[in-house]
């Protein structure tokens, strides 16, 4: 990106900033438009945003280079190359300034949009534009010393807070054109599973339907609203070859992958020699843990808008990964990436569900535009089983931790195994994030262990399976956060030290994640006693994205014996706070997003067909489930690095069935051989579907009523992290 | 067949098929899109609009359903107590993505409206339908206590 391009100024006293970036409710719009306008002195109230066109050499992101947006690298790679933009213009306003006056460039100052000499002339930088773009761009702007931020740090008003409210904020959906066609797909009941016939003839009878056609990904519907579009798909009737198709259940998969447990898997990590510290090793214990599929849905499902007349293109989505999205229509509709527009509009949510490598929301839109043949503009409209149904799941993953304790109650060998299906593997991103057969994105959390222990080893195997997957918001950690600090948790009980000290213990190298760890146990009054009566308190740590995040929740039972989580203290470092409040709104989302996950829906499949349709099947959190939250950032004078995730992690739910949610503890002093087979979270019955641990802190110390009508056999502290819920 | 009701204080007919769902006519026929699809199916609330100024699911609600009555969308919601909650809104910035905000606005108006100082547990009932995926729960039920502090009640 040169920085000139980035924000350009018009001859108005409005400034508009370019975000490179999709925004899809990370606020990122706002917090790019704070760097711009903090090196720029501007004026906060004429702040005006607007999203760039797709162009891979001007708006690329640093990090992946390409143009798009995940991994919570939005302001992590846009903090210096934004204020650069921002400090090269404002140096080209005072030199304009300067020429015009005739005076010296270091007598003019700028504050708050204006340009100012001491001698009285003054101008808004609307005044100075034109000028200001005949000026020579300055090789290396100075940037200004964090000491003399205005914008930067200081919780500054969301951009978008007006037309989100009132309705005016116009997404992928919302487009209209007058003479637009809705397009609806049938997919396939089974991923992989192809059209075999197709009888349109009830659908065609429908009032609105214009057309029926064939298509890659199933049968689209074309009719000229949307209500029609959907009864069109309803009454279409397809028949499939399913010959090809993953038919399994997700249990057949679940037990598959618990074979590979037992057998080594390739390694991801490897410290010391984790066999010799098992020897060595007092009491050994090792515990399972499970992970469904996790569906992003998001609430504006799956769509996209095209208008295609042959020799060019306009596309209208809420992309996140433009480079690819773009490049797929270009290949699709064979045509020059000049001759391909890609609008990138308002996103309603997205949690990595439209980062996708094979781009197929534009890749079908374009597909139905070709086969269409007709230059009107068509928008493929998702329902909510659609979206729901369509794949690109948080992976299912199993894991084993095996951990080894000294006699003095330190690990001292730590064995992680992982099973579950790269998400990488044959996208664009397989290049880059494929390592030596290991998706980073399977071990992330667990191969980045901060907690000092000799003898570690992490190891994956990763299966194949015809379902499409997806990094869902916080990616790897939204398993490994969970089973590393459940794993920590159980030992520390095992060893009979308080589960803050027991981490604290460990991370001596660690200072920012003992940073937060100690604030957060400070804030939320962790060495001065217990909660209140009738509740539960745990505490969880992990870092993704380069941010640190510990929580601390109270966790009570409500009368059905489900669990209710009253309020998270969370601490987080994510280095320069660009815009505090914009943090803390990421931690209290982020964290409700995966206590959705821990608390409520998984996604399953029978014969290969996905269980759930809607929100009914795949509930997700809801106002009367959100803790009370507050948010406490480390003050830190460090590069800034992602909020987007890393509020969600450990929260998210390990297992479907809490009848199975049991880990295997296998005390290798007493028997080399045998299992003894323990609840990890005391009984299913209470924590039930829960099972905070995972999600979060559950203290089962507290008195939580009558455990053993619960069937509770032994008084346990389950932490989880809520923190990262 | 025509359906004639008042919109956001103007009388409109449309020609449409008495069970179309009033969501569509409003997004579609009407070019009305603050309204949002969210589930089809009363599931999620992004589709609420006001119907004689109780909040309702546009998407469960058929265009003969509306004949004669009157229906108010984010667009048209006007008042002390709709300005009181974009005003709350804004200052809280409660928004994230945003896509159920409109959904969510018109639930609180329907609540406010009706029970002017709402406890944690009232919110809790009026809101529990309206899914916001980003989770901006907390700043939604602050933005209600706040919007509460200002109206008379």
């Amino acid at each position: 990106m040169r920085p000139t391009r980035s924000c350009r100024s018009r001859q108005t006293t409005a400034l508009p900033s370019s975000s490179s970036i999709s925004t899809k409710g990370q606020g990122a719009a706002t917090g790019l438009a704070t760097l711009v306008a903090e090196e720029l002195d501007a004026d906060w109230a004429q702040i005006k945003t607007e999203f760039a066109p797709a162009d891979p050499v001007k708006y690329k992101n640093l990090a992946f280079g390409v143009q798009g947006v995940g991994g919570s690298t939005g302001l992590s790679n846009s903090y210096e190359q934004y204020r650069l933009a921002g400090a090269t213009a404002k140096a080209m306003l005072v030199a304009a300034a300067a020429r015009a006056w005739g005076v010296p460039a270091n007598e003019i100052t700028v504050k708050a949009g204006v340009v100012s000499h001491s001698g009285g002339k003054s101008a808004t930088f609307g005044e100075l534009a034109v000028k200001a773009a005949a000026e020579s761009v300055p090789e290396k702007p100075t940037l200004k010393d964090p000491k003399d931020f205005v914008f930067i740090g200081k919780a500054f008003p969301r951009v978008d807070s007006k037309i989100k409210s009132t309705g005016a904020a116009k997404f992928t959906i919302d487009h209209q054109f007058d003479d637009m066609l809705v397009a609806t797909i049938v997919r396939a009941p089974t991923f992989g599973a192809t059209v075999a016939s197709f009888d349109a003839s009830e659908a065609e009878k429908i009032k609105g339907v214009v057309k029926v056609l064939q298509v890659p990904r199933g049968v689209a519907v074309l009719a000229t609203n949307t209500w029609a579009a959907l009864r069109g798909q309803s009454a279409l009737k397809v028949t499939w070859d399913d010959s090809k198709a993953e038919k399994r259940s997700s249990d057949a998969i679940v037990a598959a992958y618990k074979a590979k447990l037992d057998t080594p898997g390739l390694k991801a990590r490897q410290d010391g020699d984790v066999e010799a510290g098992f020897k060595a090793a007092t009491k050994v214990i090792e515990t399972d843990f499970e992970f469904p599929y996790l569906a992003h849905a998001p609430m504006e499902p799956m769509d996209c808008v095209v208008r295609y007349d042959g020799k060019s293109a306009e596309i209208w989505a809420g992309s996140q990964m433009q480079t690819i999205d773009h490049g797929a229509a270009c290949a699709v509709l064979g045509l020059k990436p000049e001759a391909v527009q890609l609008h990138t509009v308002w996103a309603g949510g997205s949690f990595g569900r439209r980062a996708v490598g094979d781009a197929h929301m534009v890749r079908e839109a374009c597909d139905i535009a070709k086969a269409y043949g007709k230059p009107v503009p068509i928008k493929v409209v998702w329902s909510r089983e659609d979206d729901m149904k369509g794949g690109y799941y948080r992976p299912i993953y199993v894991h084993r931790i095996k951990a080894g304790l000294d006699k003095d109650g330190n690990i001292i060998a730590w064995l992680h195994r992982i099973v579950g299906q790269s998400i990488v593997t044959g996208t664009p991103f397989e290049s880059v994030m494929l390592k030596d057969g290991i998706d980073g994105t399977s071990v992330e959390g667990a191969s980045t262990l901060p907690y000092a222990i000799p003898n570690l080893q992490v190891e994956l195997h990763s299966e194949k399976v015809g379902v499409p997957v997806l990094w869902w918001r916080s990616v790897g950690a939204t398993h490994t956060a969970h089973a590393t600090e459940h794993m920590i948790d159980i030992l520390a009980k095992e060893t009979g030290k308080d589960p803050v000290d027991f981490r604290l213990g460990m991370l001596k190298n660690h200072p920012r994640h003992a940073g937060v760890l100690k604030l957060a146990a400070e804030k939320a009054g962790w060495l001065s006693g217990k909660p209140a009566d009738g509740k539960m308190r745990g505490v969880a740590l992990h870092e993704s994205f380069s941010s640190y995040v510990a929580n601390v929740a109270d966790v009570s039972l409500n009368a059905d014996g489900s669990v209710k989580v009253e309020r998270v203290i969370c601490a987080i470092d994510c280095g320069v706070a660009v815009n505090p409040d914009v943090v803390a709104a990421q931690m209290e989302g982020g964290l409700g997003y995966g206590l959705g996950a821990a608390l409520k829906g998984a996604i399953t499949m029978k014969d290969g067909v996905i269980e759930q349709s809607n929100f009914d099947g795949y509930d997700v959190l809801r106002m009367s489930e959100m803790p009370k939250v507050e948010v406490y950032i480390v003050a830190s004078a460090e590069a800034p690095t992602g909020v987007g995730e890393p509020g969600t992690p450990v929260v998210t739910r390990r297992c479907q069935r809490p009848a199975e949610w049991h880990g295997r503890a296998h005390n290798h002093s007493a028997d080399e051989q045998a299992e003894v087979q323990r609840p990890i979270v005391t009984q299913d019955a209470v924590t039930a579907d829960v099972c905070l641990d995972a999600a979060s802190a559950i203290d089962l110390d507290g008195d939580a009523g009558d455990e053993a009508a619960r069937g509770v056999g032994e008084k346990q502290r389950g932490v989880g992290n809520v923190g990262r819920l | 067949m025509a359906t004639t009701f008042t919109l956001n204080g103007e009388k409109r007919t449309v020609e449409v098929d008495p069970d179309t769902p009033l969501l569509w006519v409003l997004r579609d026929e009407l070019k009305l899109t603050g309204t949002k699809f969210g589930c089809g199916a009363a599931l999620c609330g992004a589709c609420t609009v006001h119907i004689d100024g109780e909040a309702v699911r546009s998407c469960q609600t058929q265009a003969s359903d509306v004949e004669g009555r009157v229906v108010t969308t984010i667009e048209g919601v006007t008042g002390d107590v709709a300005a009181a909650v974009q005003a709350a809104w804004i200052k809280l910035d409660v928004v994230q993505c945003g896509y159920c905000q409109s959904g969510q606005v018109m639930s609180a108006v329907g609540l406010l409206s009706q029970n002017p100082k709402p406890t944690d547990e009232d919110i809790d009932k009026a809101m529990d339908g309206n899914i916001c995926r980003c989770a901006t729960y907390k700043r939604i039920r602050a933005a209600i206590h706040e919007a509460a502090k200002s109206l008379p009640g």
